[in-house]
């Protein structure tokens, strides 16, 4: 078919490879993947990771910052735009992690491809973890920034929220890539989008403060990763640290490990027959 | 001369169902082996298995040395899938596809551009390096998902069903492009369900029935062993063919169903009904056929 050489194989063997765990080149081909195919959709993400804050905040800001101007101490507006940090890390890796999962395992099969190179499942699901975790570490500071526009003050502390939001972001990667490992269709999505997903984005602190709520719905904030990335992000942003915020960073980090572990035993029953 | 797939006694099953059944499979260095089998006769799972992308139940398996499932990941390392389902990014052009599968095979940095070049020039698609995929025609489609397998120089190369749903000018290319692999030393296992395309391609035959080798060798030598020299075809209305098979079949000649004819085999001389059949000398979908049945299941 062609004058070239199509392939030289080796003579002799190769050296014998040996078996390593979570190996680099298999982490960043399957980032390499994903690099690339940014490449063709990034503007979409932007637009949307941008515009989606700025309607927030205004609607909610402006909304009902006119009904209610202060909350534990904080502008209206300056509360919801840390809030609204948290809920862009939520969405801007949850949805990833379960939908584009579903869909390369299902529709795409590239994981199929993917695991006929020299990669394993823990390196595919810790690949595209991380992945989805270094794009909720950048796009989880667009609602910060844009409230800056409407007045919030920068701050030193502003400087850790990237870190506060790849950590967060990583756990509910896992999280989302566990949905689309255990459910069977598609169409099941909605069932963990309106019976998990929105209370735990509600009942965190981003809107109201869990502090009115009953003392049930209290107790229950604190098993919610997301109330925990809530606080972290307020005591950056208005440098109000205490000990506290170990405990926060904490439970981020108990989170994501648990999921990482629980979407790369999920994944593998799901590929691996 | 050693092996560069040996499988022993291979066994998975999924549920009541035992997809390969202590399936035996050798592919000495350098030669082409062609898996041949109806659907549901074990070839895609015993795909699966060479990538660990499915566990054997029960046998010992061996890939390039390695043994499998344990060292399965240094095997692929060494090794090139051409899937049966097109899984190419569609939204990536065509040079794109090839950079990042030269990541995933962990083509040194320095080698990787050369390796892209290649890859692009085995596929001739130079041209069409910046082409989307979705731009692409079915057959061009189908040489990237071949060239892509081949851009780390695998010394081992899998093929499953590699040119099913092709037309005749693309699947002349593709096995063009097999037989040059071949002939530059690389070992290949190739499933297919084409009997031509086994004829014309492999070095050995394998064929599949429920799982297992019902007969291995090279395609000559199969015809010859089990259907002797010489098939005779003999044309008729339906109640004319029914006829003849029994006839044949009382007279222990073996026959197949062609649809449209009936055809003995192994006739040595006179046979019922064989005066007014065509003579032809027997090929490998005689065999084929004797061997994996006439019934679909």
């Amino acid at each position: 078919m062609s004058t070239a050489d199509v392939v030289t194989p080796t003579a002799a063997p190769r050296q014998r490879g040996r078996l390593r765990r979570l190996e680099r080149p298999a982490l960043a081909g399957v980032l390499v993947r994903e690099i690339v195919n940014f490449s063709s959709y990034w503007r979409g993400t932007t637009f949307s990771s941008t515009v989606e804050p700025t309607i927030y905040l205004v609607a909610f800001g402006f909304g009902f910052g006119s009904l209610v101007s202060q909350v534990n101490g904080f502008r209206y507006v300056e509360f919801v735009a840390t809030g609204t940090v948290a809920t862009a890390v939520l969405f801007s890796s949850v949805f990833p992690g379960m939908f584009s999962t579903f869909v390369k395992y299902q529709f795409q099969r590239t994981y199929d491809a993917i695991l006929a190179a020299p990669v394993d499942t823990e390196e595919l699901v810790t690949g595209e973890a991380l992945w989805i975790a270094m794009r909720a570490g950048v796009y989880g500071n667009a609602p910060m920034l844009v409230a800056i526009i409407f007045g919030l003050d920068p701050s030193w502390g502003m400087l850790v929220v990237p870190l506060i939001c790849f950590t967060a972001g990583y756990g509910w990667a896992c999280f989302g890539i566990s949905i689309a490992a255990f459910l069977k269709s598609i169409e099941n999505f909605s069932y963990v989008t309106s019976a998990v997903i929105t209370p735990l984005f509600l009942v965190a602190g981003t809107f109201f403060p869990i502090d009115q709520l009953p003392e049930w719905a209290q107790v229950a904030a604190n098993l919610n990763p997301l109330y925990h990335t809530v606080q972290l992000v307020r005591d950056a942003v208005f440098v109000n640290w205490s000990v506290d915020d170990l405990g926060h960073f904490g439970a981020i980090v108990a989170f994501g490990l648990l999921a990482w572990r629980v979407a790369i035993f999920g994944m593998q029953r799901k590929l691996i027959d | 001369m050693s092996n560069a797939i040996e499988l022993r006694g291979a066994v998975k099953r999924y549920g009541p169902i035992t997809a390969v059944d202590g399936l035996d499979l050798d592919v000495p260095d350098g030669t082409c082996v062609g898996l041949l089998g109806p659907n549901g006769a074990g070839k895609s799972t015993t795909m699966k298995l060479l990538t660990a992308q499915a566990i054997a139940d029960e046998g010992t398996l061996s890939v390039l040395g390695y043994k499998l499932p344990e060292e399965s990941k240094v095997a692929r390392a060494e090794c090139g899938v051409v899937p049966q389902l097109d899984n190419l990014d569609t939204s990536l052009t065509v040079e794109q596809n090839l950079l990042v599968f030269a990541y995933l095979y962990r083509v040194p940095r320095r080698d990787r551009r050369e390796a892209i070049e290649r890859a692009l020039e085995i596929a001739h698609l130079t041209e069409r390096r910046t082409a989307k995929v979705d731009e692409l025609s079915g057959g061009m489609r189908r040489r990237l998902l071949v060239a892509r397998a081949l851009v780390h120089k695998p010394r081992l190369v899998l093929l499953d069903e590699p040119t099913v749903g092709l037309d005749p000018q693309v699947r002349q290319q593709l096995w063009a492009l097999i037989d040059r692999l071949r002939t530059e030393g690389v070992s290949i296992l190739m499933s297919t369900h084409y009997i031509e395309e086994a004829e014309r391609l492999a070095d050995t035959v394998v064929i599949m029935s429920h799982g297992r080798a019902v007969a291995t060798g090279p395609p000559s030598a199969l015809v010859r062993e089990h259907t002797g020299g010489e098939a005779v075809e003999v044309y008729g209305p339906p109640a004319r063919l029914a006829e003849v098979e029994s006839e044949a079949r009382a007279s222990g000649i073996q026959t197949r169903r062609t649809g449209t004819s009936i055809t003995l085999l192994n006739v040595n001389g006179d046979a019922p009904g064989a005066a007014d059949g065509e003579r032809r000398p027997a090929n490998l979908e005689d065999v084929f056929v004797l061997l994996t049945g006439e019934e679909i299941a």
